[in-house]
């Protein structure tokens, strides 16, 4: 008769103990996946201004900007044939 | 105590409690089946519908960065604007004038366009007021608290490169789908896919907790094109000075990595913004590969091919193309642009002889011409992926007489893409080995032996006679061989010739061991008025011969030519010898150009 109850008391602990561990599993689910969702916004909203600086720099480094200021503003040449040393190990 | 009547036998009140008790139960267990299994299904979506939501993650669409991992297409986040348009009239009625006025419109057409859209819909519906619109713009009109108006996140795409890569990248419409050029071609690819996340939101639509990831969001993935935006810029500038200069409609030019066989640049005139998109819709077409010409001389490099392959010519088997004219079947006449009295098979490339042509392809079976020509590439599309690609046309050998037979020798009677024509040089270039064209770098892109490599070799050998001592010679770059072919032909149109004209060239560089292969069409050089320039030689050439001097500077491939311009000094310090002169006048190079057929 102690036996039984002995054995019933330990399965209710672990019923009672089972229910705990899925309440704190789901909370701790919970938690992490709004961990979770903040870290994916940050990263996009890295992303994005990552894509956007990119984009500025392409707009700085255009190759029609870049050569009109190297021309024009800095009056640079390509140099021609003549002007180039071929060196010949 | 009165005496009662007997009560029932303990046994019988016994069993009717336990049949009362066992039809609850049982009606208990129907009660739950019917609600947990049964209409499952129901109640669950009652009490979800009330408080779960799940709601879209939006993904941003890939980068489109070019072989040095400069970007050309970048999605970068805005805002869309969107409104319940029963709301806004009736509760936010006095805040329309200050929505109009952050939106840029005016008050009128809002109310108009809400007014509509409510109308149509019997008010069930939300509308875009506006999008893409600025993130500050946004926050601002957010700030105003309008009832039934509110901002989702959209993307939209911004093309650093504008007209340059235009027809090339193509673009997106604005649900960031791709619409054109390679943005369709790799729509799948770029676009990814929205997660969902389900989320419980209480009754004003807030959204309280986040509850689980329903669809992990797969952000577009990255591409890596095989396009080098500097040599794209070049031939970019060069093709549009050239168009300008030569007053011409429209042209196209493709410069292609013959090691392994991709796109290193693509232009076409004229061209559009991608990123301000108006006007004409032809001005989006990427002609190098929707538009077909034909390609004139350019294609007697393959006829001779054709009569090499054979074994009844060898480039020294003397051909007497006198008179200089040649009467095909039909009446119709076939002239060069002067007598070349007696050439051999090299001089019928280097002087470009129509009738030269003819007599190596009257020898050849119609069968092992058209395979040549097939083999090529020539009749199929390239494969490069490109939507709206043409294939091109080459007819049959079936339907092939002696007629179709001489036209298509020099160049007439067949349809090709510029981008087929260069890939044909390529497949020259590479040893006789053709390799489909590719748009993405680094493609696994295995080639096949189309021509023997002897044969391939004697082709580029003989096509660098065109370039040094042919009409050409403005294709020449200092310090490196050139091979390739002029070509001029005249304009089809509705079964007849005009006298417009399109100017070829297709060549590549160095000789001594091809890296680059070009090809320059440009169509209606002087507009279709007399006198001006359209040979070939003279119109296009000039722009292969300025792009690729730059292109091999900046990919830093070897000069191969440097013992015509480059001594050293006893001393042992260089001395700078300048390359001689290119000859300049027209009359001399038109000498060698090819006769246009009347």
């Amino acid at each position: 008769m102690i036996l039984r109850i002995g054995v019933m008391a330990v399965l209710a602990a672990v019923v009672v103990g089972s229910a705990i561990g899925v309440v704190y599993a789901r909370q701790e689910s919970r938690q992490r996946f709004v961990e979770l969702t903040r870290l994916t916004n940050e990263r996009d909203d890295l992303n994005f201004e990552f894509g956007r600086l990119q984009l500025e720099q392409a707009t700085w480094t255009e190759n029609n900007r870049v050569e009109q200021i190297a021309r024009e503003r800095l009056g640079m040449v390509s140099p021609t044939a003549a002007e180039t040393v071929v060196i010949k190990r | 105590m009165t005496v009662r009547v007997r009560p029932p036998s303990l046994r019988k009140r016994m069993s009717f409690v336990v049949m009362v008790l066992a039809l609850a139960s049982t009606a208990l267990i129907v009660r739950a089946v019917d609600l947990q299994i049964v209409r499952k299904d129901f109640y669950q979506g009652e009490g979800d519908a009330r408080h779960l939501r799940d709601i879209p993650i939006q993904v941003s669409r890939g980068t489109i960065f070019d072989r040095n991992g400069e970007p050309l297409a970048v999605s970068t986040p805005v805002e869309a604007i969107w409104a319940i348009p029963r709301e806004v009239l009736d509760k936010g009625r006095d805040q329309l004038p200050d929505l109009a006025r952050a939106l840029g419109v005016d008050v009128e057409s809002l109310t108009q366009r809400l007014t509509q859209r409510l109308a149509q819909t019997a008010g069930r519906d939300f509308m875009y007021l506006k999008r893409p619109v600025d993130p500050d713009v946004a926050e601002e009109i957010l700030a105003m608290h309008i009832p039934g108006v509110a901002s989702e996140r959209a993307f939209r795409r911004y093309y650093p490169s504008g007209e340059v890569a235009g027809h090339v990248l193509g673009f997106t419409n604005v649900d960031d789908r791709g619409q054109e050029g390679l943005e369709l071609a790799f729509d799948e690819w770029l676009a990814g896919q929205p997660g969902v996340k389900r989320v419980i939101r209480d009754l004003r639509g807030q959204v309280v907790e986040n509850v689980e990831l329903v669809r992990e969001a797969q952000p577009g993935r990255d591409l890596t094109l095989s396009i080098d935006r500097r040599i794209q810029y070049l031939a970019y500038r060069e093709l549009k000075s050239a168009i300008i200069s030569n007053s011409a409609t429209s042209g196209s030019m493709i410069v292609l990595d013959v090691r392994n066989g991709e796109i290193l640049a693509m232009v076409n005139q004229p061209s559009y913004n991608p990123n301000a998109r108006s006007g004409d819709a032809a001005y989006r077409r990427n002609r190098a590969l929707t538009d077909v010409i034909e390609p004139g001389s350019t294609m007697k490099a393959f006829t001779v091919a054709a009569g090499l392959e054979s074994g009844k010519w060898k480039p020294n088997t003397p051909v007497d193309t006198t008179p200089g004219t040649y009467l095909l079947a039909g009446g119709y006449t076939i002239r060069d642009i002067r007598n070349f009295g007696l050439l051999d098979v090299t001089g019928i490339i280097t002087k470009s002889s129509n009738v030269g042509a003819i007599k190596i392809s009257l020898t050849l079976p119609n069968e092992s011409f058209y395979d040549l020509l097939h083999r090529f590439g020539f009749g199929e599309v390239s494969g490069s992926g490109f939507p709206g690609e043409s294939p091109g046309f080459l007819p049959p050998p079936r339907s092939w007489g002696p007629v179709e037979k001489a036209t298509i020798s020099y160049g007439y009677g067949l349809n090709v893409t510029p981008m087929q024509l260069a890939q044909a040089y390529a497949a020259l270039a590479n040893g006789g080995r053709l390799r489909p064209p590719t748009f993405v770098k680094g493609t696994l892109n295995p080639d096949v032996e189309v021509l023997s490599p002897q044969i391939a070799a004697t082709m580029v050998s003989m096509l660098e006679t065109v370039v040094t001592v042919g009409g050409g010679a403005k294709a020449g770059v200092p310090n490196y061989r050139v091979a390739g072919k002029t070509g001029t032909a005249r304009r089809a149109t509705g079964g007849s010739y005009e006298s417009r004209h399109v100017s070829l060239f297709a060549g590549m560089v160095p000789v001594t061991d091809p890296r680059l292969v070009g090809v320059v069409v440009i169509h209606d050089p002087g507009g279709g008025r007399g006198g001006a320039p359209y040979y070939g030689g003279l119109v296009s050439a000039p722009v292969f011969s300025k792009v690729m001097t730059e292109a091999l500077r900046l990919l830093d491939v070897p000069p191969d030519n440097v013992q015509n311009w480059y001594t050293g000094s006893p001393d042992g310090r260089p001395t700078i010898v300048p390359p001689p002169p290119a000859p300049d006048e027209a009359s001399d190079l038109s000498r060698y150009e090819e006769g246009v057929p009347q």
